[in-house]
């Protein structure tokens, strides 16, 4: 690809974030500014800036990856991630809002009166930000790397630096502004191309066979493979290789390769004839963001479909960065009418992905076997329309990648600095929120580097399932349920979002590499989601002594409407 | 003055009718305010109120999408079916679920401001 229009694209994004971020600045003035704003962010600005924060590298780059690799199913992805705002409106959205707390942490303690449960929901928070600052670090790197051939961990370094810069220099006030504004420009960046390729698409006589199973090449196509990978083949694949197949060398030698795996080497090009089928990777050999768990799905795919619907509709109320934007409401009718703003316009935006998907079947399908699918929609414009046309329309497109890690990358350093500096570091002045971000964003950069080949989708997912199964029952029976004590949610945190973080970890880690259990464990949230909620009841109702005195007045205030509650405090 | 009985000025005992409104305008507040039994009870009921909506609307939710990968899953011919659905045609419904979900919450709490201020 020629990123002699895409690196610029870049830098513009770049650029343009600190600039509006410096504008944040001019007007950031107190400690109220730094953490929310001052609450003064009104529904259509904050709901733009939530959905810019939302919308992340994978949302931008891995569900057409996805789709491209795994077919339809994945579209629950953008499904669930949508549904869980609808989740979070009807619960959470104007309870949590009028409850006054500036963080997850500062719920828990205001809901239930306890030092311990505060520690534990920060620890929460801090984890699950860093699994999702994770992949958002190295979509980065990925990003570049196919544009520039640059190594993998620059653009990671790069999304780093400048986030710490904004959120250590503007806060919260200037992360609105700039979340804002990259929400408009990932949409375009998605838009416009989008528009252009169905155009393309159209005149390419409009083939319909990208919904048909499995993909096929439109016409001979040249693949090389990079990393040694291992082909799974359901049918005899006839291919011509140049390279190493199974141990053999060939040169440019045309093959009958019969039905099973086959082991390619590192540097071979296969050149697959006109409406070949394109063979699938086997797992763990092709790395990136649309890998997933693609093997457990195979063995159980309605369990794993409802596994996911499960983990994403309840887990986005927990996600760190989702829910500190909500304290920057001013009073919870807005935090209501927010959330279905935010609504619309993820809903406006998902559309987009599905498009890229379906057409990265059609004009790239050999993504599938080098791993790189993630960088579908960075590669279509070029190859679809080409020329000086095709250029600008990828660099758009690269621009508005950047754009998505920069803004869930701030959203998610605002957040996790938040907590370390109000519960971890001594003091609650602005230098020592700047110390937090940096701590916040050096972790998972570091750990970027260390784990690299990590999946990313798996990443995502974990947060997802240890926010769900943690956070989602926390939320929802703090706000509904007066019986709630420190220890049952102390339990039911640990329990829940524990076990899911331990079946993940131990999925990642390939442990037990295939059958039921490895399904149970690699979709945790269908049993770890309801565990959690089971637990805080249980131990609840055991220790009844234990109900926090204030139980109903707090309950009061995050029910009433604001019109009463102002005579409460007066 | 005694001719004209029905000219004669009656003193009236009891409270001004005015007084009398005026408490009555404030007492559910004030229980709410002083976390009285009874005001934890208007809370409740508003509490209640807005769970059911929210049960409601999330019972939908659980009917559109729920039988979803069931349906898919019994026909596998029908490919294009989910990609138009899962692509395209279930973000509308959600927009529209929360339309009527914060109408709904709105009516409940402007209901419980009525009858709390008495009006």
């Amino acid at each position: 690809m020629n990123s002699s229009y895409a690196v610029p694209a870049v830098a513009l994004v770049v650029v343009a974030t600190v600039l509006v971020g410096a504008f944040g600045l001019r007007i950031s003035r107190t400690t109220s500014d730094f953490y929310v704003a001052s609450r003064t962010v009104g529904p259509r600005l904050n709901a733009a800036a939530i959905s810019g924060e939302y919308l992340s590298a994978a949302s931008f780059l891995g569900i057409a990856g996805l789709v491209l690799v795994q077919g339809p199913d994945m579209l629950w992805y953008p499904v669930g991630y949508t549904a869980g705002y609808l989740v979070l409106l009807l619960f959470v959205a104007a309870p949590l809002r009028r409850s006054g707390a500036y963080t997850l942490p500062d719920f828990a303690e205001a809901r239930l009166a306890s030092h311990g449960v505060r520690r534990l929901a920060g620890a929460f928070v801090v984890g699950v930000g860093w699994l999702y600052l994770l992949p958002q670090l190295q979509g980065a790197g990925l990003t570049l790397t196919v544009l520039t051939g640059a190594p993998d961990s620059l653009g990671g370094l790069i999304v780093a630096v400048v986030v710490v810069a904004t959120v250590a220099a503007g806060g919260m006030r200037s992360i609105t502004f700039v979340q804002a504004f990259q929400y408009w420009l990932k949409l375009t960046a998605l838009l416009v191309p989008a528009l252009f390729l169905i155009l393309a698409w159209q005149s390419d006589g409009a083939p319909r066979h990208a919904f048909e199973e499995p993909a096929a090449f439109r016409e001979q196509r040249v693949v090389r493979v990079d990393d040694t990978l291992d082909l799974k083949l359901d049918r005899p694949l006839t291919v011509t290789v140049n390279g190493t197949v199974d141990g053999r060398r060939h040169r440019a030698e045309r093959l009958q390769l019969p039905t099973g795996t086959h082991h390619i080497g590192a540097g071979t090009r296969l050149t697959f004839a006109k409406g070949a089928t394109v063979p699938v990777a086997d797992r763990g050999t092709n790395g990136g963001m649309s890998t997933s768990l693609a093997a457990s799905r195979e063995e159980r795919p309605l369990y794993a479909t409802y596994g996911l619907i499960l983990a994403t509709f309840l887990g986005t109320m927990g996600l760190p960065h989702v829910v500190v934007r909500f304290y920057t409401s001013p009073h919870g009718v807005a935090a209501r009418r927010t959330t279905v703003a935010v609504l619309g316009l993820i809903g406006a935006f998902y559309l987009l992905p599905p498009v890229y998907g379906a057409l990265g079947r059609l004009y790239t399908p050999e993504l599938t076997i080098t791993g790189d699918a993630d960088a579908a929609v960075l590669l279509l414009p070029d190859r679809m329309i080409g020329g000086v046309g095709g250029d600008l329309l990828g660099a758009l497109v690269a621009g508005g990648a950047f754009a998505a890690f920069l803004s869930t990358a701030s959203g998610l350093t605002m957040a996790v600095a938040g907590v370390l500096t109000q519960d971890v570091l001594p003091s609650r002045g602005v230098r020592h929120f700047r110390l937090g971000t940096v701590l916040a964003m050096v972790v998972p950069l570091v750990a970027s580097v260390l784990v690299g080949g990590l999946p990313v989708a798996d990443a995502v997912g974990l947060a997802f399932a240890v926010s769900a199964s943690s956070f989602c029952p926390l939320l929802v029976l703090g706000i509904w349920w007066t019986r709630l004590t420190p220890p049952g949610a102390a339990a039911g945190m640990l329990v829940g979002g524990g076990s899911a973080f331990v079946a993940v970890a131990a999925t990642m880690a390939g442990f037990p590499g295939t059958g039921p259990l490895h399904a149970l464990l690699a979709w945790p949230a269908l049993w770890s989601v309801p565990l959690g909620f089971l637990t805080m009841v249980l131990v609840s109702l055991a220790t009844p002594g234990r109900v926090p005195t204030g139980t109903a007045a707090i309950l009061a205030r995050f029910h009433l409407p604001e019109e009463l509650r102002a005579e409460v405090k007066a | 003055m005694p001719q004209e009985p029905t000219e004669r000025r009656v003193v009236v005992t009891g409270p001004p009718r005015r007084t009398r409104r005026a408490s009555g305008y404030s007492r559910p507040r004030t229980e709410i305010d002083e976390q009285t039994t009874l005001g934890h009870t208007y809370v409740r009921s508003l509490m209640r109120t807005q769970l059911r909506a929210a049960l409601t609307v999330f019972a939908v939710l659980v009917l559109l999408v729920g039988p979803l990968p069931l349906v898919f899953a019994a026909t596998p011919d029908s490919r294009r079916l989910e990609w138009l659905v899962l692509g395209f045609c279930l973000y509308a419904p959600l927009v529209l679920l929360a339309l009527w979900y914060v109408r709904r919450a709105e009516r409940n709490e402007r209901d419980f401001v009525r009858l709390v201020e008495d009006r």
